[in-house]
C-alpha cells in the first residue's frame, strides 16, 4: 500500500517532469497525488490542505508555467516547501553558560522519555559533562527502577526519592543535590501523561516554574497519526516547549507527524531516536525527513 | 452538520472527520464512494441520515469479524505482542486482574527480558492483580521463560497463562523471528491449551499500524486486538484497516492507567466517538 502510493507519486512527478507545458489541470492531478501521499505519511489533515494550497499557488505562478521544465519546477517546489516547514539547519541543545543546565523531558505515555534521558546522559558524559538524572515519574510501576537501570548502564547517577514524594519536591531536592555534588547538567525524567489531563499538565508547569529548565523537550513517537498536532499544541500551550525529540524512527513509519508539529508549534526537532540502545540517538536532518515523508 | 445540502463542502467535511480519525485514505475514499452511491440510489437529502449510514457501515466493518466465544473450560494461553511502548505490560496487568476477578486462576510469564525494569514493572502489576508471575533474570532467553511458564501452568492446572513480550518494531527481522519462536514453543509444548495472540495497538498510531499488523500477523497467528490509550483525544481509526487486514476482532480497549481501565470492545460506542 505504501509502496503503491509512493510509486504513484513518483510516477506523477515523473510525468510532470516529462511535460513540456503544464496546464492547471495537470497541476491539480499532481497535487491530488501529493495530498494522498502526505496523508498516508500521517501529515495532519489541516497542514496538508494549507501545504497543497501553497504549492499550487506557487506552481501556477509565471516562473513555473512559463519555464522550460515546469514539471521539475513543481517537484522542486514540493520539496522546498517541505524543507521550509522542517527547518533548515541542525538545532543544538541550549546550555546555561553560568550555572547548572536543566533539561526536562515530557510527553505522552510510552513515547520514549526514559530511554532518551539515558541517551542524552551518555552523550553529555562523552562531551565531558557531569550529568545527573532525576526520577520524577512516581506513577508508572517500576519507572524509578527503569531509570536507575538506564542510568547505571551509562554510568550516570540517578537522583530518586521513591514514589511517595511529589515530583515537584523531587525536582527541587535534585537541584540542591546537583549543586552539592558538582553536576553540571540535570535531566528530569517525568511520567507519561495525556495532554488533556489538566492536573498532571499543571504538575509539569509547577516543575518548570521551580526549575526553570533550559530545554523542555517533547518526546514524540514517529508512528503517531493525526493526533500529534493536538498533543504538541497542548504541551506547548502549557509549557512553551523548546524542542522535540522524534522517537522510534528505526521503524518504517513515514513520520509525517514531524512535519505537522513543526508546522503548528514552530519548535525545532532537536534529535531523532533510532533504537533502544543507549547510543542510538542522532541529530535531525530535515532533508532526509522530507524525502522520507514523501516516500522518495 | 444535520439538515444541510449534500455538496462538495459537506463531503470534504466528512473526509476531514474520517481522515483525522486515522482510518487512512483508502478506507476514507471507500466510504465517500459508498455515500455518493447511496445518495444517488436512494435520493438521500438529509445529511443526518448520511451520518447514520456511515456509522452503520463502520460498525459493520468491525462487527463482521467478531466471534462468539464459547465459555470453555480448556486451558488457555494469551501471548501479548506489539511495538514498543503501546501498553502491552499494562494491559496484561489489567487482563490478569479481570480474569482473576472472574474466578480464573492466572499465571503471568515475564518474557520481556530485554527492557530495563520490564520484569519489575510486570511484578508490580501481578502483585496488584494478585496473580503468580514466572520470571527469569534480565538478559535471559525469553523463549526459556515461556517454556518454564508452560511447565508451571501445567503443574498447577492454571486456567490462563498470559505472556508478556518485549516491545519490538515489526521491521526488525531477528526480533520478529524471536517472537515466532516463542509462539512455536507455546504451540508445541502446550498443545492442550488454546492459544490466543493479542496484538496491542496504541490508539494514537497512524498509518504505520497497518504494516505493524501485517508483519506481526506473519510472525504469529494473531486473533485479537487490544486498542490502548483511548482515554486521550486520538480516535483509533487505524483499527478499521487493521481489522480488515488481519480479519480479527478488537477484544479490549484500554482507557487509562489504572487496573480496571480495560473494557470489552463495543463497536457502536467506538464508532460514535469518531463523530463526537
Ligand atoms: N525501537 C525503538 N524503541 C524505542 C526508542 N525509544 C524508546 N524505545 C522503546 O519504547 C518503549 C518505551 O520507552 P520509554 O523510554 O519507557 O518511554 P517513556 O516515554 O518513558 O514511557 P512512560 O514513562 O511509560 O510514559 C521501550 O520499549 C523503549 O525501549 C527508539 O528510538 N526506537
Ligand atoms: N492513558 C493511558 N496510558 C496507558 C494505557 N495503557 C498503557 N498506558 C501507559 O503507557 C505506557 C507504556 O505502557 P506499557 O504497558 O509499559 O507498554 P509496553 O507495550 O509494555 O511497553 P514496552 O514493553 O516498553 O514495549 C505506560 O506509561 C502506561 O501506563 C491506556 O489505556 N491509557
Ligand atoms: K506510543
Ligand atoms: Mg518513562
Ligand atoms: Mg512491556
Amino acid at each position: 500500500m505504501f509502496e503503491n502510493l509512493s510509486d504513484k507519486l513518483q510516477n506523477t512527478l515523473k510525468k510532470l517532469r516529462g511535460k513540456g507545458k503544464l496546464t492547471e489541470k495537470d497541476i491539480d492531478v499532481a497535487m491530488k497525488e501529493v495530498k494522498m501521499s502526505l496523508l498516508e505519511a500521517d501529515v495532519n489533515y489541516k497542514v496538508v490542505k494549507t501545504f497543497i494550497n501553497n504549492v499550487k499557488e506557487r506552481s501556477l505562478g509565471h516562473e513555473v508555467m512559463e519555464s522550460l521544465t515546469p514539471g521539475q519546477q513543481v517537484v522542486k517546489i514540493v520539496h522546498d516547501e517541505l524543507m521550509k516547514i522542517m527547518g533548515e539547519a541542525e538545532s543544538k541543545l541550549k546550555f546555561n553558560p553560568n550555572d547548572i543546565t536543566y533539561f526536562m523531558m515530557c510527553g505522552l505515555q510510552g513515547a520514549g522519555k526514559t530511554t532518551a534521558t539515558g541517551k542524552l546522559a551518555k552523550k553529555l558524559k562523552k562531551d565531558g559533562k557531569r550529568p545527573l538524572l532525576v526520577a520524577c515519574d512516581i506513577y508508572r510501576p517500576a519507572a524509578i527502577k527503569q531509570l536507575e537501570v538506564v542510568g547505571a548502564s551509562v554510568d550516570v547517577p540517578v537522583f530518586a526519592m521513591g514514589d511517595k514524594v511529589s515530583p515537584v519536591t523531587i525536582a527541587k531536592e535534585a537541584m540542591k543535590h546537583a549543586l552539592k555534588h558538582g553536576n553540571d547538567v540535570v535531566i528530569i525524567d517525568t511520567a507519561g501523561r495525556l495532554h488533556i489531563d489538566d492536573d498532571l499538565m499543571n504538575e509539569l508547569v509547577q516543575i518548570k516554574e521551580e526549575v526553570k529548565p533550559d530545554e523542555i523537550l517533547l518526546l514524540l513517537d514517529a508512528m503517531t497519526g493525526q493526533d500529534a498536532v493536538k498533543v504538541a499544541e497542548t504541551f506547548n500551550k502549557y509549557l512553551e516547549i523548546t524542542g522535540v525529540i522524534l522517537t522510534k524512527i528505526d521503524g518504517d513509519a513515514r513520520g509525517g507527524a514531524a512535519l505537522s508539529i513543526r508546522n503548528v508549534v514552530d519548535k525545532p526537532i532537536k534529535f531523532v531516536s533510532v533504537g533502544e540502545k543507549m547510543d542510538q540517538i542522532e541529530p535531525f536532518y530535515p532533508d532526509r525527513m522530507a524525502s522520507r515523508i514523501l516516500g522518495m | 452538520y444535520s439538515h444541510r445540502k449534500i455538496d462538495d463542502e459537506f463531503l470534504e467535511e466528512l473526509e476531514e472527520i474520517l481522515i483525522t480519525s486515522d482510518m487512512g485514505v483508502e478506507t476514507t475514499l471507500d466510504i465517500i464512494e459508498y455515500i455518493k452511491e447511496q445518495v444517488k440510489k436512494n435520493k438521500i437529502e438529509d445529511t443526518g441520515e448520511i451520518k447514520n449510514l456511515i456509522k452503520t457501515y463502520l460498525a459493520n466493518m468491525l462487527e463482521e469479524h467478531e466471534v462468539n466465544e464459547e465459555e470453555s473450560n480448556a486451558q488457555k494461553v494469551i501471548l501479548v505482542v506489539g511495538v514498543n511502548g503501546v501498553g502491552k505490560t499494562t494491559s496484561i496487568g489489567k487482563m490478569a486482574y479481570r480474569l482473576k476477578s472472574s474466578g480464573k486462576s492466572v499465571i503471568v510469564a515475564a518474557a520481556d527480558t530485554f527492557r530495563a525494569a520490564a520484569v519489575e514493572q510486570l511484578k508490580e502489576w501481578c502483585t496488584r492483580a494478585d496473580v503468580e508471575i514466572i520470571s527469569s533474570e534480565n538478559g535471559s532467553d525469553p523463549a526459556s521463560v515461556i517454556y518454564d511458564a508452560i511447565q508451571s501452568a501445567k503443574a498447577r492446572k492454571s486456567d490462563i497463562l498470559i505472556c508478556d513480550t518485549a516491545g519490538r518494531l515489526h521491521n526488525k527481522v531477528n526480533l520478529m523471528n524471536e517472537l515466532s519462536k516463542m509462539f512455536k514453543i507455546l504451540d508445541r509444548e502446550y498443545s492442550q491449551a488454546t492459544i490466543d495472540v493479542y496484538l496491542v495497538i496504541d490508539a494514537t498510531t497512524g498509518q504505520n499500524g497497518i504494516i505493524q499488523a501485517k508483519l506481526f500477523g506473519e510472525a504469529c497467528k494473531i486473533n485479537g486486538l487490544i486498542l490502548t490509550k483511548l482515554d486521550g483525544t486520538a480516535k483509533g481509526g487505524i483499527a478499521f484497516p487493521i481489522v480488515k487486514e488481519l480479519n480479527i476482532p478488537i477484544k479490549y480497549i484500554g482507557v487509562g492507567e489504572q487496573i480496571d481501565d480495560l473494557q470489552t470492545f463495543d463497536a457502536k460506542e467506538f464508532v460514535n466517538a469518531i463523530f463526537e
